[in-house]
């Protein structure tokens, strides 16, 4: 027993723990800024891209704000 | 070979495990059961659920294709539209559906006995609510993510889509009274409840400043200091309830919250989101989760008994939480939980656009609807490991059982649930309220389950003042942040619905439609809520019911969408998986719609009721709760509001259900499919073809 936590069960607890946060945030309408930065530049390169703190604030008034995405909630 | 035993032995253990608990709960009687029983039957039947019939719809009625491009792929703009992972996708939808709904709901059906709400709880989402929620994430999934608004509009025709939205609207009206009419009660004459609720205010602004000009963006660091923060207000309440000068200072009536509550619906929805919405929301739905799984820990630690019969006497519908029999009224007061036609905006909202691929929807579309079942089963047992003297004690009306802890102990006893005022009183010290009497609403019950259960895993019965405090505060912090969310939404409803006739409404932007809608959202939930806080039969006796006919009735109408689309799919072999559970609910709707109109008995009927009144109003008597003859006529007039109320509900329902079999005999007419889809491919080509 070298080793005890390796093999096909192995326990990845740095991407368990990244997808809890992602999760949690994603719960309260923060969607990844990561995966927000990588389509920007991979489909509009020439385009600004918001920085962390817009997108946060962007995302935050989509949540309870105008348009499609505004967060209904169940009783 | 093995790859095909095994699973199949293990699937056989699960429906047999899951058997056999529902047996032994059916069959126990004169005994107590353990909880961990209505545990085990639900989760076996919910895995079989999920693993037979979602499996059979994913792949016979639906047939959903692995290689379809969803719309998270075709408009891919890393903001709301994203291809999302689909356990983080899962939380995102749970946390959206999972409300206080399911948590209240069988609180009030446990006047019954546990076991009509559990086999309601799980044979109605096995076959209608996560049927519901699957069939419409697939059919927006399927339409670039449309509202349910906009989906009943392209495929059922304009008109059944603005009658659609004016029925919506009256849901979210009757909601948000009804869930403020939750928080009054639990708060009423509580300085400890109402100081801390009043504590999340500032919380939550200095929350909101931190994470805008501190920290921006760091939902962690802030969350966890509202959070201790949280439980510092808690701890603090103790003392603002035994103070001499804070005590009186936080004590406030029922009326007195319904106001403060209707004045504080309309600031927090007119001001910016970042200062108080959106860091409550970040506590509420971290607090939401939190419980919820502490909850669940606390019931397989603990594994407490069932102290409420199976059955009860109520089942006649005498029972003096919410008056009406088993039919339809289990049905429309077990609504979140079973099936919710809430849902049915959440699942055409913001997940669809989040699919990555078709084959998912059955995991997130009717795997997270088990588990909001799984939530109101916990709050069922939250309320059956009660006394049932107590649980009879905190649910009924003054006007039922009187106002002291000695005739309240002696009706309750009398309709056979030993109780001795005594107990009675020491329960109301263990959670730190000078009274636990008719604290009707389900919050209250609930929280003193769950402190009951939580602090014979942590603390002892030492803790159980601050585990009911808690359990009062997470409901009464996601509630609030529910009423300010739902009052901009309602706003947004009207705005969109006067838009139709006075253009000027359509600009959101604009200070004064903005206000005007806000108010006479605000006004329409206000109104039923103060209704319900006079009323002497404790108010959630007639708004629950409402509240229940409105949803299920939304359901019936998504149910019969879905149905329309089987049809328009060339499916129509495979429409019972939505006509049987929409035909289901059309009767309950119905007939609990005509009873609260026409029933005799004025506890149910609104129209016996108004009689009553104007037959004591002819001789000249009062009634409680009026104190005058203006009083009494108001009495009546909110009697005929409501029956108006439960009449329009009745006449969209119907509506609703001809536009359906229209549209459904359209369908079968064709030759072809005439869904409208979204076509499969890139929008590059289909421009081209164009």
């Amino acid at each position: 027993m070298d080793c005890l936590n390796c093999g096909p069960l192995r326990l990845d607890i740095s991407r368990l723990a990244s997808k809890l946060r992602e999760g949690a945030r994603l719960m309260v309408g923060q969607p990844d800024y990561e995966i927000y930065v990588a389509h920007r530049g991979r489909s509009h390169p020439d385009e600004p891209v918001m920085s962390r703190e817009q997108f946060f604030l962007d995302r935050q008034a989509r949540r309870f704000g105008e348009g499609g995405s505004r967060a209904l909630r169940c009783c | 070979m093995l790859k095909r035993i095994v699973p199949a032995l293990i699937w056989t253990a699960v429906g047999a495990a899951g058997v056999f608990a529902l047996f032994t709960l059916a069959t126990a009687r004169g005994e107590k059961v353990n909880a961990l029983w209505l545990v085990t039957a639900a989760v076996g039947v919910y895995l079989i659920g999920y693993r037979y019939y979602a499996l059979f719809i994913a792949k016979r009625v639906l047939g959903l294709d692995p290689n379809r491009r969803t719309p998270a792929h075709r408009h891919n703009d890393g903001l709301d539209y994203v291809p999302t992972d689909k356990i983080v996708l899962f939380g995102h939808h749970f946390a959206a559906i999972a409300g206080a709904g399911p948590l209240v709901g069988p609180v009030l059906a446990a006047q019954m006995g546990y076991l009509p709400s559990a086999l309601w709880l799980m044979s109605g989402v096995i076959f209608a609510g996560a049927v519901q929620d699957f069939l419409v994430l697939f059919i927006s999934t399927r339409r670039d993510g449309r509202s349910l608004g906009d989906l009943i509009k392209t495929e059922m025709g304009a008109a059944a889509g603005l009658i659609a939205m004016v029925g919506i609207l009256g849901i979210m009206v009757i909601l948000l009274a009804v869930l403020g009419l939750v928080v009054v009660k639990a708060l009423a004459d509580s300085p400890w409840g109402s100081f801390t609720v009043f504590a999340t205010l500032p919380i939550a602004v200095f929350m909101g400043l931190y994470g805008r000009y501190v920290r921006p963006g760091r939902i962690g660091d802030m969350s966890l200091i509202g959070f201790v923060l949280l439980l510092l207000s808690i701890a603090a309440g103790r003392f603002v309830a035994q103070s001499e000068v804070l005590g009186p200072l936080f004590t406030f009536k029922g009326e007195t919250l319904a106001f403060m509550l209707i004045a504080y619906g309309f600031i927090a929805s007119v001001l910016p989101v970042w200062l108080l919405l959106a860091p409550r929301d970040y506590l509420s739905t971290f607090l939401k989760i939190g419980t919820i799984l502490s909850l669940a820990l606390g019931i397989c630690f603990v594994w407490p008994e069932l102290k409420m019969p199976a059955v009860s006497r109520f089942i006649d519908g005498s029972g003096p939480v919410f008056a009406g029999s088993v039919f339809p009224f289990l049905f429309i007061t077990i609504a979140c939980g079973a099936v919710s036609g809430f849902h049915a905006l959440v699942s055409s909202g913001t997940t669809p656009k989040m699919i990555g691929d078709e084959t998912q929807i059955p995991f997130i579309g009717y795997g997270a609807m088990l588990m909001e079942s799984m939530v109101a089963i916990m709050a069922l047992i939250a309320a059956s490991v009660l006394e049932p003297g107590v649980y009879f004690a905190m649910n009924s009306a003054p006007a039922v059982i009187g106002s002291t802890p000695d005739a309240v102990a002696n009706v309750v006893s009398g309709w056979g649930f030993a109780i001795t005022p005594q107990a009675l009183a020491d329960i109301a010290a263990q959670v730190g309220e000078k009274s636990i009497l008719s604290r009707s609403g389900g919050a209250p019950t609930l929280a003193v389950g769950m402190a009951q259960i939580l602090a014979s895993a942590i603390g002892g019965s030492g803790a159980m003042s601050f585990w009911y405090h808690f359990a009062i505060l997470f409901e009464a912090l996601f509630i609030l942040t529910t009423i300010d969310a739902g009052t901009r939404v309602a706003r947004f409803m009207i705005q969109d619905l006067l838009g139709h006739f006075i253009p000027i409404f359509r600009n959101t932007r604009a200070i004064v439609p903005n206000l005007a809608a806000t108010a006479l959202a605000v006004t329409g939930w206000g109104w039923f809520l103060y209704q319900g806080v006079v009323d002497p039969l404790g108010g959630i006796n007639s708004l629950w019911p409402l509240f229940g006919i409105a949803n299920q009735m939304l359901a019936a109408i998504a149910l019969t969408l879905c149905a329309v689309v089987l049809f328009r799919m060339k499916r129509e072999a495979y429409a019972a998986v939505a006509l049987a559970p929409a035909a289901w609910l059309y009767l309950c709707t119905l007939t609990a719609g005509f009873e609260k109109i026409f029933h005799p008995d004025p506890r149910i009927g609104f129209l016996a009721h108004a009689q009553r009144y104007a037959d004591a109003q002819a001789k000249g008597q009062l009634l409680a709760p009026a104190k005058s003859a203006l009083d009494m006529r108001r009495v009546i007039f909110n009697d005929y509001v409501d029956v108006s109320c439960a009449a329009l509900f009745i006449a969209l329902v119907v509506t609703m259900a001809a536009f359906g079999l229209i549209a459904m005999r359209q369908a079968l007419r064709s030759e072809t499919a005439t869904t409208r889809e979204t076509p499969d491919g890139l929008p590059e080509l289909r421009t081209v073809a164009a």
